[in-house]
């Protein structure tokens, strides 16, 4: 049984591939543990949305789901298994930081590992979603450049 | 893409020619009012009649009736269910694993974004201006009420929707009227969902449409300067075409943006407006409440107030009417009273809070002429309303009321009225496209047949005067309350069941709070 499990965001750039790559160094040099990969889509209930993207909206999801599988999940969670070490991986809409801090809460994980989002203007200066992690994160973040 | 570039261009080239000539020559307008006048003259006198012996017509009283029934047959859900509907909206009851499906918010914000427009703007004014203040007391408790009849045509609107093997979805009335009945083993379903299905059809096209139209630019004509009314036409008809037909999603995710924005936007000048002339705020309520039961020297004095915030509360916010079955069935949720709960917000918001917020703003404006001296409002015999400054109505006395505060007001106001006429058709295409597709089936050749001849009438509405048809589309939208008020009736059984159950989970906590 693992005692212990690292949550990492995976948004399917390099630098999430990185932080894949640095959980599961982390995971060997602890031994027993594991890795809960999530990959979000971004996704809010409050906007505004018109009739016809509401009748198709279980459709899409649906799709986003999937191709949220194939594109960047599935091959990256085979990649680690690969490694041998244990590794799930999940999908999930909403808000980034709120589902990772989420996901790592739920599972009594000892860190999150994301990769950093290279963000510029105001959303630097307001704090992107990596700054949001680190300011309402309940266990330790790294962050990976 | 291109195909439907050639589309457009086919469908304007065909219709050019044909509407200037149609200014041109008046005569077809004319042509046109009267053919709709001799053969649908008395179907539009049925629907508006009065009852025997007064000026109320019983459309009218049907809706209220009907809002009163499902208020007592509820248990008064609007006041007990106010605070979970909230609570609904708000996303405390959500599942995190269903995130990424239509949440409740935005379920309401795309219903109201149809039934919030100038109904809430001009037709406010036109009910305070002949029913003089106290119709604002009518038209809340109106709205009040309506929302029991919202509740329950949303939560059967959810309950009996079709799911498409694909996963998107279709509902309103007609498909539940159809299950329902067969479901309660009662006859005539079919035959009333295909019923409905042609009123919606005509609604659509009416007052859905060409109504909004002619609105829209009666007002840019009335702040631009006049011009042809078929340019504007056609400039609503092309953009409509590209959004509806599905080139240009973009414009609609604009719209459904700025919508919301300008609905709030409007509140909060009205606030602001109060704020400045608080000391007016008691006046104008003695004024509404002493106007609701003496009428204050209007003519028709406490019934017409009545009538006038009656029939002011049923065009707004479409309670009974049974669009809002259509728009809010796209929503995936296990439960389908939720739906409910959600759908009786609407009235409130559009009519309790919008509509009594334009009517608070022009009472303390006073652009309604009083004597001085009696405090009695000064009846206008020619006009069959109170004199009013600059002798208006509808959306231009909002405008002037508005204009007394803040006088760059009216630019807004044509802007509002513009997107709100805009998104209002876009609305109600969707809802001729479901009762067409019932009728028809779906397929994209279908659906596009419709979005043609949608677009053909907006640019109609626009270009010409056509009181009879406008008033033919008015009776069918109320038409639409008959069929759908009557299968509420027979349905509510089934509305209650699901509540029970729903409330009994909530209580023995079932039913649990996810925030």
């Amino acid at each position: 049984m693992s005692k212990s499990t690292i949550v990492v965001g995976l948004d399917g750039s390099e630098a999430g591939a990185r932080a894949l790559a640095f959980a599961q160094a982390q995971a060997k040099q602890i031994g027993d543990c594991s890795i809960t990969v999530c990959f979000v889509i971004e996704w809010s209930p409050f906007t505004f949305q018109t009739k016809e993207e509401n009748e198709q909206r279980h459709m899409r999801r649906e799709q986003e789901l999937q191709r949220a599988h194939d594109v960047v999940l599935d091959p990256a969670v085979a990649d680690a298994k690969a490694s041998g070490i244990e590794v799930e991986g999940i999908v999930r809409h909403g808000d980034v930081a709120d589902i990772l801090e989420g996901v790592a809460k739920k599972r009594g994980a000892i860190q999150i590992v994301v990769g950093r989002v290279g963000e510029r203007g105001l959303k630097r200066l307001f704090g992107g979603v990596t700054g949001r992690l680190v300011a309402g994160s309940s266990v330790p973040v790294t962050i990976i450049p | 893409m291109n195909k439907l570039f050639t589309y457009v261009m086919a469908v304007f080239a065909s219709l050019l020619p044909s509407l200037a000539a149609a200014q041109e020559a008046v005569g077809v307008d004319e042509r046109i009012n009267q053919i709709f006048a001799d053969y649908t003259g008395w179907y539009v006198s049925f629907i508006f009649a009065p009852l025997p012996g007064t000026n109320f017509s019983w459309i009218a009283l049907w809706l209220v009736v009907g809002a009163v029934v499902f208020t007592v047959y509820f248990g008064a859900i609007q006041l007990k269910g106010f605070w979970h509907s909230i609570q609904l909206v708000r996303g405390d009851y959500s599942d995190p694993d269903d995130a990424g499906e239509v949440s409740h918010f935005q379920a309401l914000a795309t219903a109201l974004s149809g039934t919030v427009g100038l109904g809430n703007i001009a037709g406010v004014a036109v009910a305070v201006s002949i029913g003089g203040p106290g119709a604002t007391f009518w038209m809340v408790v109106a709205g009040l009420f309506g929302m029991a009849t919202k509740f329950t045509e949303c939560t059967l609107g959810v309950k009996y929707r079709n799911e498409f093997p694909d996963g998107h979805v279709s509902g309103g009335p007609m498909y539940y009227i159809v299950k329902g009945f067969s479901e309660r083993g009662l006859p005539l379903g079919g035959f009333m969902a295909v019923l409905f299905s042609i009123f919606t059809i005509l609604g659509a096209l009416g007052g859905g449409n060409m109504f909004q139209a002619n609105q829209a630019h009666a007002q840019l004509a009335g702040v631009l300067g006049d011009y042809p009314g078929w340019i504007t036409g056609v400039i609503l008809a092309g953009v409509t075409f590209a959004v509806i037909a599905g080139g240009l999603k973009s414009i609609a995710r604009v719209t459904e943006k700025i919508v919301p924005f300008m609905g709030v936007f409007y509140v909060l000048v009205s606030i602001l407006i109060l704020i400045i002339n608080w000391d007016m705020i008691g006046w104008a309520f003695g004024q509404i409440f002493m106007g609701a039961f003496t009428g204050l020297g209007v003519v028709g004095g406490f019934t017409g107030a009545l009538i006038q915030g009656f029939r002011r509360a049923a065009f707004s916010n479409e309670a009974g009417i049974g669009s809002a079955a259509i728009a809010h069935s796209a929503v995936r949720t296990k439960e389908p009273v939720t739906e409910g709960y959600v759908a009786l917000l609407e009235p409130f918001i559009d009519t309790v809070v919008i509509c009594t917020m334009t009517a608070l703003v022009i009472v303390i404006s006073g652009v309604l002429n009083q004597d001085p001296a009696t405090g009695l409002y000064i009846w206008n015999e020619e006009a069959g309303r109170i004199a009013t400054e600059g002798d208006v109505s509808g959306v231009a006395l909002t405008s002037a009321a508005y204009a007394r505060a803040f006088s760059w007001f009216p630019i807004l106001l044509m802007i509002a009225v513009v997107l709100f006429a805009f998104s209002t058709m876009i609305s109600w295409s969707y809802y001729g496209l479901k009762a067409w597709t019932y009728l028809f089936g779906e397929g994209p050749a279908k659906e596009l047949t419709f979005k043609v001849i949608f677009c053909v009438f907006i640019v109609i509405g626009a270009a010409a005067s056509l009181g009879p048809v406008i008033d033919f589309s008015d009776a069918m939208l109320f038409s639409m309350a008959i069929v759908n008020i009557i299968a509420l009736y027979f349905l509510m059984p089934i509305v209650k069941r699901e509540l029970n159950s729903y409330v009994a989970r909530l209580r023995s906590g079932e039913i649990v709070k996810h925030k």
